[in-house]
């Protein structure tokens, strides 16, 4: 089933060579109807999730979690107790499944590699002078190359929201090309800064121009501005990715991140998932969740479903 | 009377009047007005109007069936034009009506005075008031959107408003005693609005309709939006309210007659016509009307966008 | 990885009470029928008997009609309007709180959703009361002259797609503008009607001025033809509704009709395209397609065809169909056998004409009444089912090249109910919506509701208006 005009190399090519074609190509996008689309999201919201479902749907939440810390205060204690945190989430209980990775900033890229060191977890450092991206190109590479070098299999970049609003789409374009470049074997998030970019539309839009550019996974926020991951903007990018493998064959990750802090409102982004994108993106390879007080949450939630009454905070370690 | 004997004392009245019986006066053939056009009935027949008196005044079409079915294709085919004209431009084409009417004034003196009977300053006051009636409508035509619509505050992100548009094709029973200001009184009101209509006149008073057809003609009212027919009512307004691409039907002409009203009410089922019922005797005519003429052949549309970025 | 499969999430029913047989609601009281006979209503999704309800006789609708009578003339006439507002007021405030139950019993009696009934059925009944309530004492600026004086007894027919929300629609503009009624609910969803007694009752409502007659068709009849009913008012079928305007026809008594659709829904290339086919289905899927105001009529612009078609076919995989009672669940029971096998005979015939069916695997339930969401293809104008009502999950979908065959193909019909347009391009909207001939026109939206917003038809679709300020209109003279 093809719903946009099919994408191959060639094609691909021919959009993305100048600032005209990619302007022409994104603004040629079908458009998003805010309200339809808030709708949407708010209807879905409204799925019941209980027992098994819930269940199940807890720990694929846990086992999608980046665990973040983003803070300048951040330090290589605060980093190692977050790596361990990470690998086993409830030390009362071996059943719970680890994260997906560990997101800090590229100087405590080095600490969190080590200490996740052979545990399948993956670091994850944001770059391109994360998080408002007012750096130049090369520093920007120099940032990415410096994450990747310090053990980072997954860089987080954020896009150059000014130059998206000006419609300098080539600009952005070229740099994440750059940077996926410099990435070498690392996944690329492509940040899109969802808060800044006012409308569905330039959420579209620059959802594929991140896909067209090589990104990995397309990703909400940085956590640093508001509003952060909202379920209809998930909603709109999970349509582009759906999309975009449809015309071109390459599945690409979505990243939700920022503001997600309960049980209920992950298990919503599963939904959301699951009845937009479908199966295949339910999969801690293709969705995850930025996140770092929605682990504790989770945990909760899961005791109480195992054993039948609430918990408190006290009982769960905060890290 | 006989009919010749009428028609002979007719004549004698206007050699009178004249005193010039080397002039041999112009006779006028009346037709019906169809499509803008004043075709002679499809069935080749013709009836004798007389006045009050019932001295013969002239010969009138007698519409039959197929006459109003010729009359319902025109109205229906001037319907996207007239419907989709701004209200300004409607406003002023009903104002050109009584513009038009002015100038004819005396002649509809005569005819209104001749066939209600009534004294000439009665009928001067009745054509009068049947004059600024069409100036009273002409006013509302820019103006009934904005009393009878609404913007809806609706809970919700969206823009909602409501807005009157005209029914489609109206049948009209004109009123058979008022000749000219009842049939100016129900006539106005339906086109105002947008839609076209097919009018029966009075069937013994309708010189004024038919005067009031040539005015029609010479104004700027398209052809088609008003169609006149003239006869017997009952030849023409059973398949009026039963034809299924007629959308309204006014009984107006029906006062004071439940049964005949019934059925064409019971026929207008059929469609599901919006219906003005015959009231049980013909009103006066010179109150002022208000809104309830012109909203009864109005639907209201609402509708509803999303406001978002 | 394992799909992921909603567990069951059903609402409980414990919240809802429903007694083992209902009299009639007369004067303020439930009793016990002069010459009604009992029938049954079931759960259309287990064929379940709920309750024993009674079809009024002619005799017990003119006890009905009696009661109206009097109260109007003693009690509801005499008061206020602020009083009258007040028990609007009363009522509204009173369905808020009974909300979950009335929701649950709406969907154990219908089929719909609990979904729909929670999130839209019944916040919109309440809604009603307080928007009705409001205008009980300002009708002189309604813009329906300066004395507005209501009609009397007001004879109220309203049908089962949505029992508690016509009730509404019918029952608080009447009140607000002074007049009392008889109201039949509909023959297969006769309980929330009965629960709305028994909240007129909690309300302290003077009695008499709501009365509940439950029945079938030939209730309606009685009621309809009253010569002390001076006002009529009817959701349902067109044939009915020309029924009712022949028998009303010599009469003094004033109707209004909203009838049935056969709605287009016209999505135009440049569309937004997910949020268009999230209208779709929407438009024709919702409450399972028993809609009047449905989408039935998919038109789409052929260079998107093949787009919107993909794109909706992906989206109905998702549906769920199943137990009324789970949150979870999007479409529910179809609401009687009798509906069924009219919504199976149009598809049989959709078939046999040659359009090509498809509908998404789903499973059905054994028991209740059952239809999946079903789409057809290659429909032309000529077809039935583009022609007629089918009221049920069934989408005919249709092309066209340029906006005024659009237009065209979607006024060909002798409906004229509503319609939607969906562009991207603001004046290709206006355009559009002012050629349509329907009463609504949802531009990039579809199916909403508003008691602020006049709803009803042009042509067959019926006459009148209900919602807004236009709907008092049907009530004042």
């Amino acid at each position: 089933m093809t719903v946009l005009e099919a994408l191959d190399a060639a094609r691909v090519s021919e959009i993305t060579a100048s600032e005209t074609s990619l302007r022409r190509f994104l603004h040629g996008l079908p458009g998003v109807d805010q309200v339809g689309a808030d709708a949407r999201a708010a209807m879905l919201a409204t799925r019941s999730i209980k027992t098994t479902a819930k269940k199940w749907a807890i720990d694929l939440a846990i086992s999608m979690i980046d665990l973040t810390t983003l803070e300048g205060q951040d330090t290589p204690g605060k980093v190692r107790a977050l790596c361990s945190k990470a690998q086993r989430p409830d030390p009362s209980d071996p059943s719970v499944p680890a994260v997906a990775a560990v997101c800090v900033y590229p100087d405590l890229a080095g600490v969190a590699a080590k200490a996740l060191a052979g545990s399948g977890i993956h670091v994850a450092s944001v770059a391109t002078g994360f998080p408002s991206g007012r750096t130049s190109l090369e520093v920007k590479l120099a940032d990415t190359r410096e994450a990747i070098a310090a053990g980072a299999d997954e860089v987080d970049m954020v896009i150059d929201r000014g130059a998206f609003l000006a419609g300098r789409y080539g600009q952005v374009f070229e740099e994440i090309v750059a940077v996926k470049q410099a990435c070498g074997d690392a996944h690329l998030k492509v940040i899109l800064e969802t808060g800044e970019l006012a409308t569905y539309d330039n959420v579209r839009r620059a959802s594929w121009l991140a896909m067209l550019a090589g990104a990995d996974f397309i990703k909400t926020s940085t956590g640093k501005v508001a509003p952060a991951a909202t379920l209809p903007v998930t909603l709109v990018m999970l349509e582009a990715v759906r999309d975009f493998r449809d015309a071109t064959g390459r599945q690409v990750g979505v990243k939700a991140a920022g503001g997600i802090r309960t049980s209920k409102d992950a298990i919503r982004y599963l939904v959301l998932v699951n009845e937009t994108a479908g199966d295949d993106w339910l999969d801690p390879n293709w969705f995850r969740i930025g996140a770092s007080s929605l682990l504790n949450d989770l945990l909760m939630q899961r005791q109480r479903m195992s054993t039948g009454r609430y918990g408190g905070p006290d009982y769960f370690t905060l890290d | 009377m006989s009919p010749a004997a009428k028609r002979r004392k007719g004549t004698e009245r206007g050699a009178d009047r004249e005193h010039r019986p080397e002039r041999l006066a112009v006779k006028k053939t009346y037709k019906l007005y169809i499509g803008g056009k004043f075709p002679r009935s499809e069935s080749g027949r013709s009836y004798e109007v007389t006045d009050s008196k019932g001295r013969f005044l002239a010969n009138a079409a007698w519409a039959s069936r197929k006459d109003a079915r010729d009359a319902v294709v025109a109205a229906r085919k001037a319907y996207p034009g007239w419907s989709s004209a701004t209200a300004y431009n409607r406003g002023q084409v009903l104002y050109r009506v009584a513009e038009v009417m002015e100038g004819r004034r005396a002649q509809f003196v005569d005819e209104v005075a001749a066939g209600e009977g009534t004294t000439r300053p009665r009928a001067e006051k009745i054509v009068d008031e049947a004059i600024d009636r069409w100036v009273w409508y002409a006013g509302w035509s820019d103006k009934l959107a904005q009393v009878v619509g609404s913007t809806n505050p609706v809970a919700g992100p969206y823009f909602d408003f409501s807005i009157p548009e005209p029914t489609g094709v109206v049948a009209v029973l004109a009123p058979q005693n008022s000749s000219l200001l009842g049939l100016v009184s129900v006539l106005a009101p339906v086109i105002v609005g947008g839609n076209t209509a097919v009018v029966t006149s009075s069937y013994e008073r309708p010189l004024p309709a038919i005067t009031l057809s040539e005015v029609l003609a010479t104004s700027d009212v398209p052809g088609g939006v008003v169609n006149i027919l003239t006869g017997r009512v009952g030849d023409t307004a059973p398949w009026l309210a039963a034809h299924m691409d007629v959308n309204a039907i006014d009984l107006a002409g029906a006062a004071g007659d439940t049964e005949h009203a019934t059925e064409l009410e019971l026929a207008a089922a059929d469609n599901l016509k919006r219906v003005v019922r015959a009231p049980a005797a013909e009103p006066d005519w010179t109150k002022l009307p208000g809104l309830d003429r012109m909203t009864a052949f109005l639907e209201t549309k609402t509708v509803w966008h999303p406001m978002g970025v | 990885m394992a799909n992921f499969e909603y567990a069951p999430a059903p609402e409980s029913r414990a919240i809802v009470d429903i007694a083992s047989s209902y009299g009639l609601f007369i004067n303020g009281e439930f009793i016990d029928p002069i010459d009604g006979t009992p029938f049954k209503t079931v759960n259309p999704a287990s064929e379940e008997v709920l309750a024993e309800v009674t079809a009024a006789g002619p005799a017990d609708v003119d006890a009905a009609v009696k009661a109206a009578r009097r109260a109007y003339d003693q009690v509801w006439s005499q008061l206020s309007g602020r009083d009258r507002g007040k028990y609007l007021f009363r009522i509204a405030r009173i369905i808020q709180e009974r909300s979950r139950e009335l929701a649950v019993l709406e969907s154990i009696d219908n089929g719909k959703p609990i979904r729909e009934s929670r999130d839209v059925d019944i916040p919109l009944v309440a809604a009603h009361f307080f928007y009705y309530a409001g205008w009980a004492d300002k009708l002189e600026y309604a813009g329906l002259g300066p004395d507005p004086r209501p009609y009397g007894v007001a004879g109220q027919v309203i049908p089962w797609n949505f029992p508690l929300l016509m009730l509404a629609w019918k029952i608080a503009p009447a009140l607000a503008a002074g007049n009392t009624v008889v109201l039949k609910p509909a023959e297969t969803t006769p309980l929330t009607a009965l629960a709305f007694a028994d909240i007129c009752q909690q309300a302290d409502l003077p009695p008499g001025v709501v009365n509940i007659v439950t029945g079938a068709g030939e209730t309606g009849r009685a009621l309809v033809e009253h010569p002390d009913v001076a006002k009529v008012a009817f959701t349902g079928s067109t044939e009915v509704g020309k029924q009712i305007a022949r028998s009303v026809a010599g009469t003094a008594k004033k109707a209004t009709l909203e009838l049935g659709g056969k709605a287009a829904n016209i999505v135009f290339d440049d569309a937004p395209i997910d949020q268009a086919v999230e209208g779709i289905v929407n438009g024709i899927f919702f409450n399972q397609g028993h809609v009047c105001c449905a989408g039935s009529r998919l038109l789409v612009q052929e260079s998107v065809y093949d787009e919107v078609l993909a794109s909706l076919k992906r989206r109905l995989g998702t549906l769920r169909v199943g137990d009324p009672l789970d949150k979870n669940t999007d479409i529910g029971a179809i609401n009687s056998a009798e509906q069924l096998a009219r919504i199976r005979e149009l598809s049989e015939v959709g078939e046999a004409e040659g359009a090509e069916r498809w509908s998404p695997p789903c499973e059905l339930p054994d028991r209740g009444f059952w239809f999946p969401p079903t789409v057809f293809t290659g429909v032309s104008q000529a077809h039935r089912i583009a022609r007629e009502e089918i009221f049920g999950p069934v989408l005919s979908v249709l092309t066209f090249r340029t906006p005024a065959e659009a237009v065209e193909k979607a006024n060909n019909t002798p409906y004229g109910l509503s319609a939607g347009v969906w562009t991207e391009k603001g004046s290709r909207i206006l355009w559009t919506s002012s050629r349509l001939r329907a009463g609504v026109v949802w531009a990039n939206t579809f199916n909403r509701f508003d008691p602020t917003s006049p709803f009803g038809g042009y042509k067959e679709s019926g006459y009148g208006r209900e919602g807004g300020r236009h709907g008092l209109e049907a009530y004042l003279r």
